[in-house]
């Protein structure tokens, strides 16, 4: 009993399958939340974000009443779910929030009676939770194929509509004065968006897969001053959550209560969650340093009237 | 002074659900000048900026950039994308405040001013670089070149915008209300930086203002806009009680307090109220009236 608990690293962990294929789907997901996530925050679609990881738990309860995998019902409704939310108007921020509120009620309707049928025809309670809270170690090692190809048809977007989309997401009016299809560009982005949050949802769960998204994301823009930095940090941040995540919820089989071991989804989004509040430290710091220097400037300027 | 023309505005009308917000707007902007888009809030100056730009529709007249038609007559369709942007134009928007946490240096938004419109990821090089810098350094923003440009002050950031606008080679430079957000000091900056664009470089400059008096010593000429009419000209031409008073519509004082010239529209019409409630307070606390 006390073996294990001195090692970081249980036996078996890296010979596991279900450990495998968790790493492999965890990395996916956390370089496409990563990448998009980093939009979602500078063009502050959080919410949109969060809308359509609830809109994904429709998705997962009907492919689990349907007998097949997750990752197929939860793309196919969050793609409905973006083209519903772009008809009704994604453009100004008002009309975008209540569009995403409109069809977010719709969807999670159509989960409440998906996700009872589900408890009912096969009377289990565990269908609600996997969907909902995720369960990394129970995907089918046959999902590693298709989560690959959509996060790398997402990629391929974001990295085509960088440049519009950076213009766009700093500023509509100057993006569309140079001739930038900025509704085009915002509704390629949102496919993205719909890739990243059902990749989001079947690692960490439907209802926790925002902070996948955005959390790393959000860190990162902490840390970096740069577009392709805060990238490339959002998804280290993101992978490595998820890594440990894993890794801590092999182990926790070890932990009390003894034989059970902790979700997964616990630790990744409690690691994601420590690392916003620590990039929160230097970004005090500078916020401060910043006010003193722009102090210091108004005093030191002379006049010129 | 005067140089080639640059964008001619010939008789243009628009219509905004319903609403006719521009009658038979003409007027002329040449290179190396800069001109004052003058109105109250209102007035359609950021609508007229849209025509220019080719993102608002006419219903009738036509805006021809560079000698070339760029709209057609009675609402017809727009303007391809290609033919729209056959002469560049650099825009800077009204109200511009970039979030702190946008995760772009001043370095970053100028380079997206080079090709931002293009697909795909821009390769970093030597050259590129160096242009940016130049840039930067040509309005005084190359100090904070590797800052957050949201952390950076709304003069600062104004800088910026306008390197973003001008690393493009415009001939023709857009700014909407640049001096709105700023303090009486970085606005002067910014409005002797727009007239050195101007006469070195020989770009066709068209800053709106709701107050005239910042822009008086370097207006060119200057488009007086009110009721969605406009009349344009010399300052000396334009900004005179009997011109003014045509266009108002009723009768109209212009005083010259102190260097501070203040537009007073007599109480009448509706158009006469905005442009007296837009003038007022300016003369009551605008920049002359604190200036140290």
């Amino acid at each position: 009993m006390s073996l294990s608990s001195a090692s970081l690293i249980a036996s078996g962990f890296f010979a596991n399958e279900a450990v495998h294929t968790a790493a492999v789907i965890g990395a996916v997901a956390a370089l496409v939340c990563g990448t998009v996530g980093v939009f979602t925050v500078i063009r502050a679609q959080s919410f949109a974000a969060e809308a359509l990881g609830d809109i994904a738990s429709t998705g997962g309860s009907a492919a689990f009443l349907a007998g097949v995998g997750p990752l197929s019902g939860i793309v196919a409704v969050d793609v409905v779910a973006v083209a519903a939310m772009e008809r009704i108007g994604v453009q100004r921020a008002r009309g975008r929030d209540l569009a995403t509120g409109i069809v977010l009620g719709a969807a999670f309707g159509c989960s409440s009676l998906l996700l009872y049928l589900d408890t009912t025809e096969h009377s289990t309670t565990g269908a609600v939770v996997t969907i909902l809270f995720g369960s990394i170690f129970t995907i089918a090692h046959s999902t590693i194929l298709p989560a690959a190809l959509l996060s790398a048809a997402a990629l391929a977007l974001v990295a085509l509509l960088y440049r519009p989309l950076l213009l766009s997401s700093v500023s509509a009016e100057i993006a569309a004065a140079r001739g930038v299809r900025v509704r085009l560009v915002g509704a390629c982005y949102l496919l993205a968006l719909a890739t990243a949050v059902s990749l989001a949802a079947i690692t960490i769960g439907t209802i926790l897969s925002t902070a996948l998204l955005v959390g790393p994301a959000a860190s990162a823009l902490r840390f970096t001053r740069r577009p392709g930095q805060a990238i490339a940090t959002a998804v280290a941040i993101g992978a490595g959550a998820v890594w440990l995540g894993v890794l801590l919820a092999y182990d926790s089989f070890y932990w009390p209560p003894h034989g059970t071991g902790w979700p997964v989804s616990f630790f990744v989004v409690a690691l994601i969650f420590a690392v916003y509040l620590i990039s929160g430290l230097p970004a005090l710091v500078r916020r401060q340093s910043s006010g003193r220097r722009s102090a210091q400037l108004g005093e030191d300027r002379p006049g010129t009237a | 002074m005067a140089g080639a023309q640059i964008l001619s505005v010939q008789g243009v009308h628009v219509h905004l659900s319903g609403r006719e917000v521009l009658r038979d707007v003409d007027f002329e902007i040449a290179a190396g000048e800069l001109t004052g888009l003058i109105g109250a809030n209102g007035a359609g100056k950021t609508t007229l900026f849209r025509v220019i730009l080719g993102l608002q529709s006419v219903s009738a007249g036509r805006v021809l950039p560079d000698g070339r038609a760029h709209q057609s007559r009675h609402g017809g369709p727009r303007p391809s994308r290609r033919a729209r942007h056959a002469t560049p134009i650099g825009y800077v928007p009204q109200k511009f405040l970039l979030d702190p946490d946008m995760p772009l240096r001043a370095r970053d938004l100028v380079s997206l001013g080079i090709d931002g419109q293009r697909l795909g990821i821009p390769r970093p090089s030597r050259a590129r670089r160096a242009l940016v810098t130049e840039m930067l350094d040509a309005v005084g923003a190359g100090d904070f070149a590797d800052q957050r440009v949201g952390l950076l002050s709304g003069g600062e950031q104004q800088r910026v915008l306008i390197a973003h606008a001008l690393i493009g080679r415009p001939k023709l430079l857009l700014l909407d209300e640049p001096l709105a957000n700023l303090d009486l000091r970085a606005g002067h900056e910014v409005v002797r930086l727009l007239e050195r664009i101007a006469h070195e470089r020989q770009v066709a400059v068209l800053i709106s203002a709701h107050e005239m008096n910042p822009l008086l010593p370097v207006m060119d000429r200057i488009v007086y806009l009110a009721g969605g009419r406009a009349v344009s000209g010399t300052v000396e031409q334009v900004v005179r009680a009997d011109v003014l008073g045509e266009l108002y519509g009723s009768h109209v004082d212009v005083l010259n307090v102190h260097g501070r010239v203040l537009v007073v529209a007599g109480a009448g019409d509706e158009h006469d109220m905005r442009g007296h409630e837009a003038e007022l307070p300016a003369a009551l606390v605008g920049p002359g009236g604190v200036a140290s």
